[in-house]
């Protein structure tokens, strides 16, 4: 088997025993990404030569007898929202362009520092508001399964990198289901750590309060050694939660759920939801109680009201994260000709530099955050998030893990919800509350709907700090599916 | 328009409001380990959090967060068990993130009052807050006629003060200080400078902008108890024009009021040079901040335990150490309120816990060194020269080794800078002639060479005696001791003294 179809612990376990050097696996996944790369369009930047010498310099490290961990020299694809000193950084917006970070993020620095090699930066739909990648500044990424689908988004860069098998692993943020969702619809393994259990340091950020880094990969044991590998309590950021890291490997390797209690959210079913991915869905839920579970149908009545709550939350934090991008510093500069004022140069810059979506956020944030309307919107929608965690909490209280399709739909096709961002924001609807209650939530694959031979997500949530559960759920649920289709649901895939 | 201040107080009544800012001094910034040292080159002081790069995070400095809760403490202020900061955007360039982490209605300490004294009475000011933030980056605008952003041909950014701690005090409304609004308002902010000192949280230098002064004034008709449009002047750089600052304030309102005008809520700017005030920005163009808890930072929770600590552990307060000080120095309240105005008493406290006797210690900081002060321009405590040394030039003068004409020359000594009162001794040969050979050695060359003078005194017209001392005295460069000169001289010439 080609070094590109294999899974990333076994390509660690091959590079420790010596079998094959980080170098070679670094240019097998190269060829590979310049092969497909012109169909997927998965990337932002690539450098062949960054990208070697990252994995010489692995090489030599493991040569000297350094104990980097099971992911020393596993190629790597980073969503292009963290920073990396060795490459540049976009967000996927103009406004960034060529911005070359003075510092790596925690997520990059601890990965570096374990001995991952990195591939370049992936697209994602610009500062991450989206959920199809096609409001990235640079150009549309298409669904490996189909070329005229969206890969999801925000983090479609690096759902779709890892489907492609351009990259065994990848890092997304989550923001309202910016990992989970890609996930999905690609048919690969997507987690949204608990809320302050990945760094958010180096993150640029969309909404603070919900920016969540994760890990992407083709199998549940991948993305846990990921998500060990990058997470962890972080001094420079203070909503990082100083405890340890929930032991995720352990449960990947451990599927075992009989006896676990699992709860069906009843709100997330029914009208509005594509057949096929409720036929896959129903079927999953079967087979977790086939493998012992105890299933019970749970009701959160104001996860309805979540999709509202977010989008005044979201927007008002970005509104004001999204207000350092003011041309005086970095990135774009327009209208700087020697006669206008600083105020101009900035209106300019920020009216150039932003895409729409963008600013529709920026607008909306702004207004929601206004004095005299901040009580009826801002106010009103951190009243909505307190509910949903208590309907969370109840729920815990019944059942060990929720679980939800991830989508309501597999992948739409290209430029189906560019005009209609109501219908672009429903694709997250089911992920969307565990951002807001700062749960740990998973996308494992669930098979593929029969009316368009698309993959179908299945949504795992935990409690917070219980991303273990998460992981544990999933790999059963690999492990029964897998063993029924004889083999993993990407070799479903098209060739590309 | 304006009206005299005399004529403003009989028809109007003020209420003053003050909001201060103090610099914290902590060894680095609020939100990130860049160190925060006055004067460094522009742009050396900065990292990716307070340049706001992207991606960066803020991390609340807890150094920064007790020195807070032991000002609110010293305020007599209660100290929120849960708090959170809060963002307050708007757009400026020398504001990194474009909005400034601050805290909003969730100030960490409120509700207090301290005391002070004018004219005898005791005044007591309500604090309505204190709470934490961060300092702005500092712009310098070139061109332009306003030396402000608007109208400059450029301007240039230093972030080294970005993200600087900063502490804003505000008070309650002041009314009732009539007459003595200006007076009160400068001794609030002396009584509030001096607290911050004995804190030790901030170095309070008014002209390098670690205390920072706005203050809102507004009139209402005497009688009336209807506040009036209140005013906040920003720019208010030194005790001086705290003091100005309001009595510009109200007789400009004054005038404007009592031609049947009103006053527009806005901010004005203080200028040093005329002592009056311009219009800044009014209401009607305030911005709407925005503001929304800092998502970036969890809450404060400070443990009461830990508050009840630095509640005890807080130092003596200058109101309380200044009549401790009195006391202990048997000075009446009109020379210890001259050591206060003067802003003496710590010095002058510092000279004696080095030995020397507080009559003395005084008598130098009060008289040769608040001259000096004044001559240079400087404040008392910028003068180069240390409570120990003068207490060192004390200790010389009692023994007997200077007289206070040769001491007043080694002090200028050290603040010329030739070194400690000893050095300066040394160099300057300023040790008074004890050596009786070497003066009687003298006072036969003087005797030689005025003749007629010796030969008056001999004659009994003792009064030309001074002339021969004088003589002594130049001959010896001042160092001799003149009435051990003058002795001698009448044993030489046999004249009983």
């Amino acid at each position: 088997m080609s070094l590109i179809r294999k899974t990333a612990a076994e390509l660690g376990s091959m590079i420790a025993a010596g079998e094959v050097s980080a170098v070679e696996v670094a240019e097998a996944h190269l060829d590979r990404m310049a092969e497909v790369e012109p169909k997927v369009k998965a990337f932002l930047h690539v450098d062949r030569e960054v990208t070697l010498e990252q994995a010489r310099a692995v090489d030599a490290r493991i040569k000297a007898g350094e104990n980097l961990g099971p992911l020393a020299g596993v190629p790597i694809a980073h969503k292009d929202i963290f920073t990396t000193r060795d490459m540049p950084t976009t967000a996927g917006s103009k406004i960034l362009e060529g911005w070359r970070p003075p510092y790596d993020a925690t997520v990059t620095a601890r990965l570096r520092e374990a001995g991952l090699v990195f591939l370049g930066k992936t697209n994602l739909d610009e500062f991450a508001m989206g959920s199809s990648t096609e409001n990235s500044a640079y150009h549309p990424t298409h669904n490996p399964w189909d070329l005229t689908k969206v890969p999801g988004g925000s983090s479609g860069g690096s759902s779709a990198a890892v489907a492609a098998y351009e990259a065994p692993l990848s890092t997304g943020t989550d923001t309202g289901g910016s990992i989970r969702q890609p996930a999905a619809v690609t048919g690969i393994v997507g987690m949204k750590p608990t809320y302050g259990g990945s760094s958010r340091y180096g993150l640029i950020a969309f909404a603070s309060s919900l920016d969540t880094p994760g890990p992407f990969a083709r199998t549940v044991l991948d993305a846990a050694l990921l998500h060990e590998a990058f997470s962890g309590h972080d001094a420079m950021d203070s909503t990082s939660i100083d405890a340890p890291v929930p032991s995720v490997v352990e449960a990947a390797k451990n599927p075992d759920i009989s006896g676990m209690r699992i709860g069906v959210v009843k709100e997330f079913s029914g009208e509005g939801y594509q057949s096929g991915v409720l036929a896959r869905y129903n079927e999953a839920v079967k087979l977790l109680e086939a493998l012992g579970a105890t299933v019970v149908e749970v009701s959160c009545p104001s996860f309805t009201t979540a999709l509202p709550a977010y989008y005044l939350i979201a927007p008002s934090e970005c509104s004001s994260n999204l207000a350092r991008f003011d041309a005086m510093r970095y990135g774009l500069r327009v209208g700087d000709d020697g006669t206008r004022s600083a105020e101009e140069v900035m209106a300019l810059t920020r009216a150039a530099g932003f895409g729409p979506e963008v600013k529709r956020r920026i607008m909306l944030g702004t207004y929601a955050l206004s004095s005299g309307y901040y009580d009826a919107y801002y106010g009103q929608a951190q009243k909505v998030r307190t509910v949903i965690a208590r309907d969370f909490e109840a729920a815990y209280q019944q059942v060990d893990v929720l679980v939800s399709p991830t989508t309501p739909t597999t992948a739409f096709s290209l430029g189906e919800r560019t005009d209609d961002p109501i219908a672009m924001y429903l694709a997250d609807l089911c992920t969307i509350p565990s951002n807001l209650a700062g749960n740990a939530a998973m996308s494992v694959p669930c098979g593929l709907a029969d009316e368009d031979g698309l993959p179908v997500g299945l949504q795992i949530m935990a409690p917070v700090l219980a991303d273990d559960r998460c992981y544990r759920v999933g790999a059963a649920v690999e492990k029964a599916l897998e063993s029924r289709w004889g083999g993993p649901l990407l070799k479903e895939a098209p060739s590309l | 328009m304006t009206m005299v201040y005399d004529e403003a107080l009989d028809k109007f009544e003020p209420v003053l409001g003050l909001e201060t800012h103090v610099e914290l001094g902590t060894k680095s910034k609020m939100f990130c380990g860049c160190k925060t040292t006055f004067g460094a080159p522009p742009n050396t002081q900065v990292c990716p959090t307070c340049l706001a790069l992207p991606g960066a995070l803020p991390v609340a400095n807890e150094a920064a967060i007790e020195s807070t809760i032991r000002i609110g403490l010293a305020l007599n202020c209660s100290i929120a068990e849960w708090c959170r900061f809060a963002r307050k955007n708007y757009f400026y360039p020398d504001m990194p993130k474009n909005y400034q982490i601050s805290q909003y209605d969730e100030p960490l300490c409120f509700d207090g009052y301290i005391d002070v004294e004018v004219g005898g009475e005791t005044v007591r000011i309500g604090i309505e807050r204190v709470h934490l933030e961060e300092d702005t980056g500092k712009s310098t605008h070139v061109g332009g006629a306003t030396g402000r952003i608007h109208g400059a041909d450029y301007s240039i950014v230093d972030y080294n003060r970005a993200g600087i701690p900063l502490v804003e005090i505000v008070t309650k409304p002041i009314p009732g200080t009539d007459r003595l609004a200006p007076e009160v308002a400068k001794a609030y902010v002396t009584e509030l400078r001096e607290i911050m000192r004995s804190l030790g949280v901030s170095d309070v230098r008014m002209e390098e902008g670690s205390l920072r002064c706005d203050v809102n004034v507004s009139l209402m008709p005497r009688g009336s108890s209807e506040w009036g449009t209140r005013t906040e002047t920003k720019n208010v750089n030194s005790l001086r024009s705290v003091e100005r600052a309001v009595r510009s304030e109200i007789e400009r309102q004054a005038g404007i009021l009592a031609e049947g005008g009103k006053i527009v809520q806005e901010t004005r700017h203080f200028h040093e040079d005329t002592g009056t005030t311009t219009s800044g920005r009014s209401k009607e163009e305030a911005q709407d901040y925005r503001y929304f808890p800092e998502p970036d930072l969890v809450p404060i929770a400070p443990d009461p335990a830990w508050v009840a600590e630095l509640k005890a552990a807080l130092p003596e307060l200058p109101s309380v150490k200044r009549k401790r000080l009195q006391a202990e120095w048997g000075l009446s309240d009109l020379d210890m309120q001259a050591m206060h105005n003067a802003d003496a008493i710590d010095l002058v406290e510092a000279t004696v816990a080095a030995g020397a006797p507080p009559a003395d210690a005084r008598k130098w900081w009060m008289g040769e060194l608040a001259r000096r002060a004044n001559e240079s321009g400087v404040p008392l405590s910028d003068l180069p020269i240390t409570p120990e040394q003068i207490a060192r030039v004390t200790e010389l003068v009692a023994s007997g080794a200077l007289n206070d004409k040769l001491a007043r020359e080694v002090l200028e000594g050290v603040l010329a800078g030739e070194g400690t009162p000893d050095e300066v001794v040394e160099r300057r040969g300023l040790q008074i002639v004890s050596d009786e050979g070497e003066l009687l050695a003298i006072i036969d060359q003087v005797l030689a060479d005025n003749a007629d003078a010796a030969e008056k005194v001999r004659a009994g017209k003792i009064a030309a005696a001074g002339a021969l001392v004088g003589g002594v005295m130049r001959a010896s460069k001042g160092k001799a001791d003149a009435a051990r000169a003058r002795q001698l001289i009448l044993e030489k010439l046999g004249v009983e003294g």
